[in-house]
């Protein structure tokens, strides 16, 4: 009985989200292709709330560089409450309808024109970028630093996580993949990746500041990252992965005079990174969507069909969105799991040549 | 679309940010963690060895504890054994030593009682001699009357006289 009154009063808490529908109904009709890429995507400041028409923001800096009249910083509170047609140093934030630069720092020249300046701001993304910074070596200083001090001291519970979380990715991830004696040059790269796509996965998805920027889903980080595993391993591959490339061991007329499989070799070496770079961007994007989506249900149903509609759907919905989260979480480790597993795999298949053929000299 | 192109000023955050990061924890973080971890394994490993061997030395200090129990309680059994044997024979001993003194002293008794008897017999000797001596005196006063062949009794008496007193 007390069980049952209780679910019953979740509901009815539940169901009172969709009241905020009925003040919804009231304003304008949501835009949720807007609402949801604007959450979404980067952005100059941290939108916390609104009260009574005005945002309640953390503002982050913003840095220009435009061909006109130079340098520019200043903090992005100018920019964001400008009103429509207004500009601030000559510049204005695009609104999240502008079909090329959806919510995007644009700059009006002294002539007139309206273009895209060069932009370094400080935005959500970046702020998020290095509150994972931080908040690695913030995590993984102090156990080295124990570690460094008394090597063969008793671990505390802490070094005790720490190294569970080292050796989880270590021995589950890297040493399968990459021959031995290369793994010490190798895992510093590869365990700051992963513990790098793994908070930024997990902060994502922490709701409110100083989270929930969703880093690992923009595709500029995905991108460095890639590039950065592309260089690990086309970089440090040895003389055999790139023989290989170059020179492989097929029927001499794919290769010369047309060097049919060198091209594909090489366009192979590209596609591996590039394929990295588009399954977290897309996976975490994904999920950051969804959870929106399913919270603009709420809104939509209950836009369409009363507050009534929005409440019963805001039930739904809201269970949805938990199961949703919850699957969010998972997805976060296999993605920093994934990338990590994959960049391994690449990096071991340039470095493992060499041992063949130590191993066919001795034969 | 915006959102599929990467942003310029982003990805230099990211490479600063990341890059940062990296270096500090490939030359601070990750080779002291992992370094201290093979070494602490080395450790473990070592001192799991070392213990084995300990054990199996303390095996063997046991066995010979064992040993030297066993031998222990071998040679108590022994010690008992011969004390027990030996007071089997100190008994023996004294009751042959009581015996031969038990012997001994009959016999002694038994010389004696032979002494006694000679001097005994000797007394009674006497005493028959004496007493027959006295006998005959008083049957020969009665046969006095018979002069003739008294005196002739008399000196043959006379003569013997010196054997009896001998």
């Amino acid at each position: 009985m007390k069980n049952l009154l209780r679910h019953i009063t979740l509901l009815l808490l539940l169901a009172l989200v969709g009241i905020g529908s009925l003040h919804a109904e009231e304003k304008e009709p949501l835009d949720v292709k807007s609402f949801i890429f604007g959450h979404t995507s980067d952005g100059y400041c941290f939108h916390i709330t609104e009260i009574k028409g005005k945002p309640i923001c953390v503002w982050l800096p913003i840095i220009v560089h435009s061909k006109e009249t130079g340098w520019h910083v200043f903090s992005s509170k100018h920019v964001c409450e400008l009103a429509e047609g207004e500009t601030y140093q000559g510049f204005y934030i695009a609104p999240m309808t502008d079909p090329k630069h959806p919510g995007k720092l644009m700059e009006v020249t002294p002539s007139g024109e309206i273009k895209r300046p060069f932009d370094l701001s400080f935005t959500k993304n970046a702020f998020g970028i290095f509150l994972v910074c931080g908040f690695m070596l913030a995590f993984f200083l102090p156990a080295a630093k124990k570690y460094k001090k008394n090597p063969e001291g008793t671990p505390t519970k802490y070094q005790g996580l720490v190294e569970w979380l080292t050796y989880m990715v270590l021995d589950g991830i890297i040493s399968p993949s990459i021959p031995k004696s290369k793994v010490p040059k190798f895992a510093p790269y590869l365990l700051t990746v992963f513990f790098f796509i793994f908070f930024c996965n997990l902060f994502g998805l922490i709701p409110f500041f100083p989270f929930g920027a969703n880093v690992t889903g923009n595709l500029s980080i995905t991108l460095v990252l890639a590039l950065c595993t592309y260089v690990a391993v086309n970089i440090f591959g040895n003389r055999h992965y790139w023989k290989d490339i170059l020179w492989p061991d097929v029927p001499m007329f794919l290769k010369f005079p047309i060097p049919l499989m060198p091209i594909i070799e090489l366009v192979s070496t590209l596609t591996k990174p590039f394929a990295l770079m588009i399954r977290l961007f897309a996976n975490i994007l994904a999920g950051h969507i969804i959870i929106m989506v399913l919270m603009a249900l709420i809104f939509i149903i209950g836009g369409m069909y009363g507050a009534g509609m929005g409440g019963a759907t805001s039930v739904i919905s809201i269970f949805m969105m938990v199961f949703m989260t919850a699957l969010e979480c998972l997805v976060a480790y296999i993605q920093a799991y994934v990338f990590t597993m994959l960049s391994s795999i690449f990096i071991g298949m340039a470095q493992e040549g060499e041992e063949s053929e130590k191993i066919k000299d001795k034969r | 679309m915006e959102l599929f192109l990467p942003e310029s000023g982003l990805m230099i955050w990211m490479l600063i940010g990341f890059l940062i990061v990296l270096f500090i924890l490939a030359k601070v973080g990750w080779p002291m963690i992992m370094g201290a971890v093979t070494k602490r394994n080395q450790h473990i490993s070592d001192s799991l060895l070392a213990a084995e061997e300990a054990n199996n030395a303390l095996a063997g200090i046991e066995a010979a504890k064992e040993k030297a129990l066993a031998d222990s309680k071998a040679e108590q059994l022994r010690i008992m054994n011969e004390s027990q044997e030996l007071k089997k024979q100190l008994i023996e001993e004294a009751r042959q030593e009581a015996r031969n003194e038990a012997e001994k002293i009959v016999a002694d008794a038994r010389l004696k009682i032979q002494k006694e008897q000679a001097e005994a017999m000797s007394q009674i000797k006497a005493e028959v001699i004496t007493l027959s001596v006295d006998i005959a005196e008083k049957i020969l006063q009665r046969e006095l009357s018979d002069k003739e062949a008294q005196t002739e009794y008399i000196e043959q008496l006379l003569k013997d006289r010196p054997q009896i007193e001998a």
